[in-house]
């Protein structure tokens, strides 16, 4: 399955590299990512393939909010269905 | 691929506009534990329902992890008691609340819906009994909700059952009194009550449904307004199309969840309810839905028309983005439940002759209304048979759940905490109904019931 990593907060150096490193030492592999400003908002989109991970997906997803917190940036991670089914016919 | 603004818009309805699916209900059927030594049904229903239900909790939090879709509530509805106390050889049936409460208890649900009874035409045996105990059923357990249906349209009005309700009602104040009278927030008075109503306290599980079921209730007024104040619009059909297109998302979010829960947990699924129902938090009110249509106030004139709107647009928005829709399905207006009602009600602006007006569009009817503690139960009586007079003309669903707030009156404040709200005790109307209400006998059904 794939898991969408939402990354929101203000720009500063080494968010990529920070988010990819949390995601590569659980085995989450980045499939694609997208950036953009939205309303003077950083914002980081990452799809990622979750199925070979070493920790469930709970733990990836406390282990992302911590570092979220640590970096003060606001970072969810969810599975892509729920963005598939809200916003496709 | 994905589109960046319709992830981020999911996220910020999630965050900051209370989008979340309400609740998950497991309906039930109790038929097969019908038996009449009291003790041995209690025994099997207590059973059955921890048994089909032991992972409904894990299983909403699981989801509510893998999707990040908040899912506030699990619960779980049953077949109307009477129904199962009909055989049993003793009318004191209060056992059976006992048993649905220890089993709520036991799977850490937070309401069970079913000690109700259909008595739309006549009663049956068990009808009886179980009125009489609504009051003291509701107020020895904690998780039980009760529900009656005493009208319908193709029935008509059973006023002995209205009579019967109103003394329900206020008996339940009574007995709950030290609690905020809780009691009778937990019980509804329907005419033309749905089989597979997901949100409580109305729910049951009707005799035509499976053995076992899903059903889902969606919420989300906070996106609604949310995404009218964002577009200002300019014309009343813009408002409507907005309306249906949020409707439509966050139905699809409540049709994912169901399919998931009912996979998960080898249960069909029954149907989304694609309710608006505010919750008192700030920002998921209803009413404030319509005064970003453009109304000064909730309850100014206009408010029927803008909820008429409303209503209409939420079920064309969510019928497409749900395979099977049911339940109630349309906005919900209780009064405590909803911040901005509760600021009309402060202000003046909201009382009850036009919230009755306004129940004739809704989806459901007066609920969660404070009324004076020195009410007559005919007057409780009479609201009811209005509101059920109402449903049984438009052929919708109407309901009564008024909460007496004993020692207390017009002006005052019932507390009740939690997503029950808060609500002001409202003036009712002046004059004394109970000629009216002890005539009894049944109201015939109206000429829009011979559909045949």
């Amino acid at each position: 399955m794939k898991a969408v990593i939402t990354v929101l907060g203000k720009d500063s150096v080494g968010i990529l590299s920070k988010v990819s490193t949390a995601c590569a030492e659980v085995g989450a592999n980045i499939i694609e990512v997208t950036q953009s400003v939205l309303q003077d908002m950083f914002a980081m989109i990452m799809l990622a393939e979750i199925d070979n991970t070493s920790v469930p997906f709970d733990e990836l997803s406390k282990k992302l909010d911590k570092l979220g917190e640590d970096n003060n940036l606001k970072i969810h991670v969810m599975h892509e269905d729920i963005f598939n089914s809200m916003h496709k016919i | 691929m994905l589109e960046t603004k319709d992830i981020l818009e999911t996220i910020n309805m999630i965050d900051n506009e209370n989008l979340d699916v309400r609740t998950i209900t497991m309906g039930i059927s109790l038929i097969d534990c019908i038996d009449p030594d009291i003790d041995r049904a209690c025994d099997k229903i207590y059973d059955k329902i921890c048994r089909y239900a032991k992972d409904l909790v894990k299983t909403g939090e699981d989801i509510t992890r893998e999707y990040g879709i908040p899912i506030i509530n699990k619960r779980i509805s049953v077949t109307p008691i009477a129904i199962v106390a009909g055989v049993c050889q003793t009318q004191k049936i209060l056992k059976f609340a006992k048993a649905l409460d220890r089993a709520a208890d036991t799977l850490g649900v937070n309401f069970i819906g079913g000690y109700s009874a259909l008595v739309e035409k006549g009663f049956a045996a068990g009808d009886y009994a179980l009125i009489e105990s609504i009051p003291e059923a509701l107020a020895v357990t904690e998780r039980v909700c009760s529900s009656v249906n005493i009208g319908s349209t193709k029935a008509g009005i059973n006023m002995d059952a209205v009579r019967m309700m109103g003394k329900a009602v206020v008996d339940t104040a009574k007995l709950t009194a030290d609690n905020n009278c809780i009691g009778a927030a937990k019980l509804v008075t329907f005419c033309n009550a749905v089989q597979d109503n997901p949100f409580m306290a109305g729910a049951f599980h009707g005799v035509g449904e499976a053995d076992c079921v899903i059903n889902v209730g969606v919420s989300g007024p906070g996106v609604v307004r949310a995404a009218l104040e964002k577009a200002n619009c300019q014309d009343i059909t813009e408002v409507a199309d907005l309306v249906k297109k949020t409707a439509f998302k966050i139905t699809r979010m409540g049709q994912l969840v169901a399919q998931q829960a009912s996979q998960r947990l080898s249960v069909p699924f029954g149907i989304v309810d694609l309710s608006l129902a505010p919750t008192p938090a700030v920002g998921d009110s209803v009413a404030h839905i319509l005064e970003e249509m453009g109304l000064e106030i909730c309850g100014c004139h206009g408010t029927t028309a803008a909820l008429a709107l409303l209503n209409d647009a939420v079920k064309k928005g969510g019928v497409m983005a749900s395979s099977h829709v049911g339940g109630l399905s349309g906005a919900f207006i209780p009064v405590s439940e909803d911040h901005g009602m509760i600021n009309a009600v402060n202000q003046g602006a909201l009382d009850i002759t036009k919230l009755e007006a306004m129940t004739a569009v809704c989806s459901v009817g007066l609920d969660m209304l404070v009324i004076p503690g020195d009410v007559t139960p005919e007057t409780v009586s009479a609201i009811i048979a209005d509101e059920a007079a109402i449903g049984m003309v438009n052929s919708k669903t109407t309901a009564v759940r008024v909460i007496p707030a004993i020692g207390r009156k017009a002006g005052d404040e019932l507390n009740f905490g939690g997503l029950l709200g808060s609500g002001p005790v409202m003036e009712l109307r002046k004059g004394d109904p109970e000629r009216f209400v002890n005539l009894g006998g049944r109201i015939p059904a109206p000429l829009q019931s011979l559909k045949n």
